[in-house]
């Protein structure tokens, strides 16, 4: 029996495994201790169980476990990352590389950096969301301290050539950090393979708890320090203060051990329905995926239908689907999502666009649906639209004086 | 953000979508909005040369659902109406009626935009002069 709704909003947060709630369920009552109390059997078992976590978490990303700082979640980590090593680097240099896709929590920290002095290079990226790597080289100056640039992208799912940057990163002595929010967990990310130094990832977005993430600081070749944005009990190596999350962190530690050993098998189902459902509405006439198709996420599509928009599409199915769409209708501002207008999509293709994010728990059926429940509302609000009526009439939209509004 | 149940029976079953003759002196058509704000409503009146009244009214509307519900409000409250009975239709009318949030102002502004120039079209086609209206406020 198909239940409602279908969830396929797994970019923005993913249901917890069960096998996850089962881990922490001890933690909150009978372990609670504090993870640094030194002196009794209650701090003992939180501080093994976190060590234990530290290990899961390491493992996933092929960390040493002192390499991997515990934090709130991924935007606590962007801003740990990127403004810590700002401050700890200040004496080599200002200069920070990012690029226009970033999360906000990059992009809003990096023009923080902005405010305190130093100085940001924002590269473009090109029509499949991908930077362009010799733009990336020549951005590289003297005072170059940092490359930020994000594993995969939260709305199209493009996967940045991360091998790559670090590669032109190490070349000229800069330090690179990435926020891997979206790819770790989902495909595999070795922080040693890829030259990683710095990496922020959530445990949210891997089937494990909220509130709880990590941030990568390398310890050899080079070894990297991160100056701490909050000042306290000198926790986590001194780069974090703050009581542990015990039973979070016990749910991220296992949130990633099942995506290590479940990740072959469950990119292989995933990818095969997101398939099924891009190449059925890509049936639809005038439809268009964003992104790029090479470089992408195995669970992730985001696709335009030209002529109607997003919100009012939306609309037609959200009660039993649950969908982003990149209209800004959504919000105070009338600005469509900035990451589909840096791949040069014009704004009435960014507001006709949705973005689909399945995951471990979806199923065909679901996805069936999904493609008769768009197709029929795609085809209904095209019935509506006065742009598809001159469309079909060949009437070229680009040449008509629209009345600003 | 939660639709009111009016918003929601307007998207479902939107009242008067169509295409009126745009060639023809009878009937006036007001496109407004643009792509790139992420709305456009056409709204065609169809007038009675000798009463004045508004016979039909037809709406096609790219937008979102508010957007949508506007127009299918605005096309069933012109039906019947005089020109001039039109000509009072204030945005806030479909605020109050469909209780849209302040995100949506803007839609309901749209619809009386879409009034307004529907009624211009048809003074043109037929020799008056367009009615100067003042800018509203909430662009």
């Amino acid at each position: 029996m198909l239940k409602l709704p279908i969830y396929l909003d797994n970019n923005a947060t993913t249901p917890m495994d069960p096998r996850v709630l089962e881990a922490m369920t001890p933690y909150f009552l009978e372990h609670f201790g504090n993870a640094a109390s030194r002196n009794h059997p209650f701090g003992w078992e939180a501080e093994e169980a976190v060590d234990y976590a530290r290990e899961q978490v390491a493992k996933l990303v092929g960390a040493d476990p002192k390499e991997i700082i515990f934090t709130s979640g991924a935007t606590e980590g962007d801003n740990l990352g990127i403004k810590g090593v700002y401050e700890m680097y200040a004496s080599k240099g200002n200069h920070i590389i990012t690029a226009t896709t970033e999360h906000k929590a990059v992009l809003d920290t990096c023009k923080h950096i902005e405010k305190l002095g130093g100085e940001v290079t924002y590269l473009q990226v090109k029509s499949d969301g991908l930077i362009d790597l010799k733009e990336l080289e020549a951005a590289i100056k003297p005072t170059t301290i940092l490359i930020a640039i994000m594993y995969a992208n939260n709305e199209i799912g493009t996967i940045q050539p991360i091998h790559e940057i670090s590669t032109i990163a190490k070349k000229h002595g800069v330090l690179l950090f990435t926020d891997a929010t979206q790819a770790v967990g989902k495909i595999p990310v070795d922080v040693n393979k890829d030259g990683i130094d710095l990496m922020a990832f959530s445990a949210h977005k891997m089937y494990g708890p909220k509130g709880v993430g990590a941030l990568y600081v390398r310890r050899k070749n080079p070894r990297v320090k991160v100056t701490a944005q909050m000042d306290g009990g000198g926790h986590e190596r001194g780069m974090r203060s703050g009581t542990l999350n015990v039973p979070g962190i016990v749910g991220f530690g296992k949130a990633c051990e099942i995506c290590r050993l479940d990740m072959e098998a469950d990119t292989k189902r995933i990818s095969k329905l997101r398939d099924k459902l891009e190449t059925e509405l890509m049936k639809l006439e005038e439809a268009y995926i964003n992104g790029s198709t090479e470089h992408r996420l195995p669970h992730v599509t985001n696709i335009s239908f030209k002529h109607v928009e997003g919100e009012g599409l939306l609309m037609g199915f959200n009660k039993n689907i649950a969908l982003s769409s990149g209209s800004a209708c959504t919000s105070a501002s009338l600005e469509p999502s900035y990451v589909l207008k840096a791949l040069g999509l014009g704004d009435d293709l960014a507001h006709s666009s949705l973005r689909f994010g399945l995951g471990r728990f979806t199923d065909e059926e679901q996805i069936d649906y999904t493609i008769r429940a768009i197709s029929e509302t795609v085809l209904k609000l095209r019935d509506m639209s006065p742009l598809w009526e001159m469309y079909k009439e060949g009437i070229d939209l680009s040449k008509i004086e629209w009345a600003a509004h | 953000m939660a639709y009111s149940e009016k918003v929601i029976d307007h998207y479902q079953n939107p009242k008067n979508v169509g295409t009126l003759d745009k060639s023809s002196k009878n009937v006036g058509t007001g496109l407004v909005g643009a792509p790139e704000c992420g709305d456009v409503m056409r709204l065609q009146i169809q007038v009675d040369d000798e009463t004045g009244m508004i016979t039909d009214a037809k709406f096609k509307t790219f937008g979102c659902g508010s957007a949508i519900a506007s127009s299918s409000l605005a096309t069933e409250w012109l039906k019947g109406k005089s020109i001039d009975e039109a000509l009072t239709v204030d945005n806030m009318d479909f605020v109050e009626e469909l209780n849209l949030p302040p995100v949506k102002i803007h839609c309901s502004v749209l619809a009386e935009d879409a009034i307004k120039a529907a009624i211009n079209d048809y003074r043109v086609k037929n020799g008056k002069e367009t009615i100067k209206f003042e800018e509203s406020v909430v662009h």
